[in-house]
């Protein structure tokens, strides 16, 4: 229970972490960080009590394993939040080009 | 002047990597990492791994030679347009594979390939053919994502 | 029953093709682009055919047994969705032949362009909850890329700004989506309604997740207070990209996945219809009020959007079968004019180089088609007879006076007003009156563009005709779909052989 909690305040860092801070490449890190909370969640979703790896082994026998379904789904939530990562990178080294700054209060043209 | 920027970076001097130590060290271990990835990538029905981490690995491998020897070494090896068209190709061999299935009733559907006897490693029907696939596709696209990446110069700046 | 892959198959296939090919051959995106939408606009209409006697059709993928395996479900609403869908990227498709050829890579644009369109099919006919998670990532990320897709500074800060938003929306998503696993143990829609009837209704866990739901699908939509990225990206996209965003994106991921989850899923009750009314409303009233005040025709048209949507959210909040009927019927007459809107503008873009209504006037005298169409468009979103916008109003008005809201409707009478005062702004300001005199030579705009703006204004004029007997079953299976609420699950497990 105390896992699942953890997890949660690791979200709430990271969403600390896009609300407040100022340079792009720290809100880049933490939209990283709310990735990684939520898909640790995920897994740990799927823990059973005293159960092994799910892989099935032609020599021993298995009594008990966690959940397969989510280790699978969180390989495919990994996935796309690397293609969200390297899109995002790619567009603020390009908006530094065109700015001049990191610094998100002065990256304003777009108002009302 | 910006402070991010180092001072070499706007010169057109081709780029000579890092130390001998390094060079020598990717020397022995690129090699190594291709193969680990081409066996996760192979064994991906028997083992953890499968497609994504295998071509995570393969692309690995590429950085690794991108980092020790310089860009345009890397790009002697794959350049971006060979990075592109098997990025293509891995993309479309899967649709391939998953509309054959079509042909033979459903979506996805295995009618082509025997699944075998299991732990052997010709089993599991399409599974491994849709690794392979995604890992060229991974592979591929990682590498390409990563020269992009690098070959972004900026500028000079005029005052 | 075959055809419900091909929604996706097509797409795709095409966006890899185009990516191998594109480069080399010029003429390659562009017959792609005409064949492959065209055909999935013809199949989108047969799938209407099909499900003209309200059964369900359900696909096995894999021939693997649901809910072992993904299902694809096409019942009413799945191929009212459809044929909205593909019928505006088949136009806008015609329209992008000539308008990108100002940009360069006009194949890459097709990449993702086709990349979107196949994560929007899937949304619509997938019946698995995750597969539906995938599909919305692939749609939102590919629109994150065609936002920045001009590498301008405003386009790529308004691309930053999108993507973040919506990152933080997907991960809200997930985490729903993990909570819900949690609780129901199954990823398949029918099997989770289901499972969620057996709990005890008021459990908190749910409660939770619907918060989650409405926050991650709210900002996808746009609702109001989850709006703040839509006036930035939907002005700096390029126009046909503009069109489908505004168009055709925000209900697909945002109000089709909610009702969708709410309506056939979770189940409704009180509380969330009630939020539901309250989040259209205030979006309604604030979309109309910040547009008054803009100067940019697109940014205009932008905000104009949240108060539609607005619209369509507090119709489906209320819940009686004509309210719903009249929500379903704004969605796709929404679909239509904002996008001959948004064509519109590119056309004038196109034209005469500028957004800005300062300095236009008086583009009737040059640009006939386009001043023309954009008349009906303008007058259709307004709500003037007997164009189709009014009688998708009229029908909502009369839905909330039926449902005792008579405070709401005179809200909804107030906003339509509002609506034809800042679209008589737009059109004075940009099209009647004197020519400036910085336009005198500008030309009408090529024949690819004109056609597909013809045939908006053409379903404009005439989709009122979608109320009369003969053609408002289309519109009726769509709305029962959502009546059925939790029976949901029960036509899609008793239909998979």
């Amino acid at each position: 229970m105390i896992t699942y909690f953890l997890c949660l305040a690791l979200f709430c860092v990271g969403l600390y972490c896009v609300l407040r801070k100022r340079n792009l490449i720290k809100i880049i890190i933490g939209l990283g960080i709310i990735d990684y909370a939520v898909n640790l969640f995920f897994v740990l979703i799927g823990y059973r009590h005293k159960g092994r790896a799910p892989i099935l082994s032609s020599t021993q026998e298995i009594k008990n394993m966690v959940d397969p379904i989510p280790q699978a789904l969180v390989l495919t939530a990994i996935v796309i939040g690397l293609a969200v990562t390297a899109l995002i990178v790619a567009i603020a080294m390009r908006l530094y080009e065109k700015y001049g700054t990191f610094d998100i209060t002065k990256i304003k043209r777009l108002k009302g | 002047m910006n402070p991010l920027i180092p001072k070499n970076q706007n010169t057109l001097k081709p780029n000579p990597g890092m130390t001998l130590i390094v060079k020598v060290v990717t020397r022995l271990t690129v090699g190594l990492i291709l193969l680990f990835g081409i066996y996760i990538v192979l064994h991906g029905h028997l083992s953890p791994g499968g497609g994504f981490a295998g071509g995570v690995i393969i692309a690995l491998s590429f950085i690794h030679l991108t980092l020790a020897f310089g860009k345009d070494f890397a790009l002697r090896k794959l350049s971006e347009s060979k990075a592109s068209l098997l990025e293509s190709l891995g993309a479309i061999m899967f649709l391939t594979i998953a509309t054959l299935g079509f042909l033979g009733g459903y979506f996805f559907y295995n009618f082509f390939i025997s699944k075998g006897k299991p732990f052997n490693l010709f089993s599991a029907g399409i599974i491994p053919l849709c690794n392979i696939a995604i890992c060229l596709k991974v592979g591929a696209g990682l590498f390409a994502i990563f020269l992009v990446l690098i070959l972004f110069r900026l500028p000079e700046k005029k005052e | 029953m075959y055809i419900l892959p091909l929604f996706v198959v097509i797409p795709l296939g095409g966006a890899f093709l185009i990516s191998l090919l594109g480069k080399r051959m010029k003429a390659i995106p562009d017959s792609l682009g005409f064949i492959c939408t065209g055909s999935l606009f013809l199949f989108s209409l047969f799938s209407v055919f099909l499900t003209s006697n309200m059964e369900v059709i359900v696909y096995k993928v894999g021939g693997w047994v649901p809910p072992i395996g993904i299902c694809m479900v096409l019942d009413g609403l799945t191929s009212f969705m459809l044929v909205t869908l593909n019928l505006v990227s088949f136009l806008v498709a015609i329209y992008s032949v000539s308008y990108m050829e100002r940009y360069t890579d006009k194949w890459k644009f097709y990449v993702l362009f086709f990349l979107m369109l196949a994560g929007m099919n899937g949304i619509v006919v997938t019946g698995d909850l995750f597969n539906l998670f995938v599909f919305l990532e692939i749609a939102s990320i590919s629109s994150y890329a065609l936002v920045a897709f001009g590498t301008e500074e405003e386009e790529l800060e308004a691309s930053f700004k999108y993507a973040i938003m919506g990152s933080v929306a997907s991960s809200f998503i997930l985490l729903g989506i993990a909570l819900l696993y949690s609780i129901a143990a199954t990823l398949n829609m029918a099997d989770i309604s289901l499972e969620i009837a057996k709990l005890q209704s008021s459990s908190r866990i749910l409660k939770f997740i619907i918060v989650l739901f409405i926050m991650g699908f709210g900002l996808k939509a746009a609702l109001i207070p989850f709006h703040a990225w839509l006036p930035d990206a939907h002005p700096s996209a390029p126009a046909p990209i503009s069109a489908m965003l505004s168009g055709v994106l925000i209900k697909v991921l945002g109000v089709y996945a909610l009702i969708r989850i709410f309506f056939n899923v979770i189940g409704t009750d009180k509380t969330i219809l009630s939020i539901l009314i309250i989040l259209g409303i205030i979006s309604m009233i604030m979309g109309a009020f910040l547009a008054i005040g803009q100067k940019d025709m697109k940014r205009m048209l932008a905000y104009s959007s949240i108060s539609q949507i607005g619209y369509i959210i507090f119709a489906i909040g209320i819940q009686t079968p004509l309210a719903i009927f009249a929500g379903l019927f704004h969605l796709i007459n929404h679909a239509v004019f904002k996008s001959l809107l948004f064509l519109n503008s590119g056309a004038v873009e196109y034209s005469a180089d500028t957004r800005n209504l300062d300095e236009m006037g008086g583009l009737n005298n040059r640009l006939i088609i386009t001043g023309h169409t954009s008349l009906i468009g303008s007058m259709s979103i307004s709500g003037i007879p007997p164009l189709s916008g009014f009688w998708s109003k009229l029908l909502i008005i009369l839905a909330a006076v039926q449902a005792k809201y008579v405070g709401l409707a005179i809200v909804a009478i107030l906003v339509s007003i509002l609506t034809l005062a800042y679209y008589l702004r737009l059109q004075r300001d940009a099209f009647f009156g004197r020519l400036n005199e910085r336009l005198k030579a500008i030309k009408e705009v090529p024949w690819t563009m004109q056609v597909s703006m013809l045939i908006l204004a053409f379903v404009c004029i005439f989709g009122g005709l979608m109320l009369i007997p003969f053609l408002r079953p289309f519109l009726h299976n769509a709305a029962d779909a959502l009546l059925e609420g939790r029976n949901y699950a029960g036509l899609v497990l008793g239909a998979v052989k």
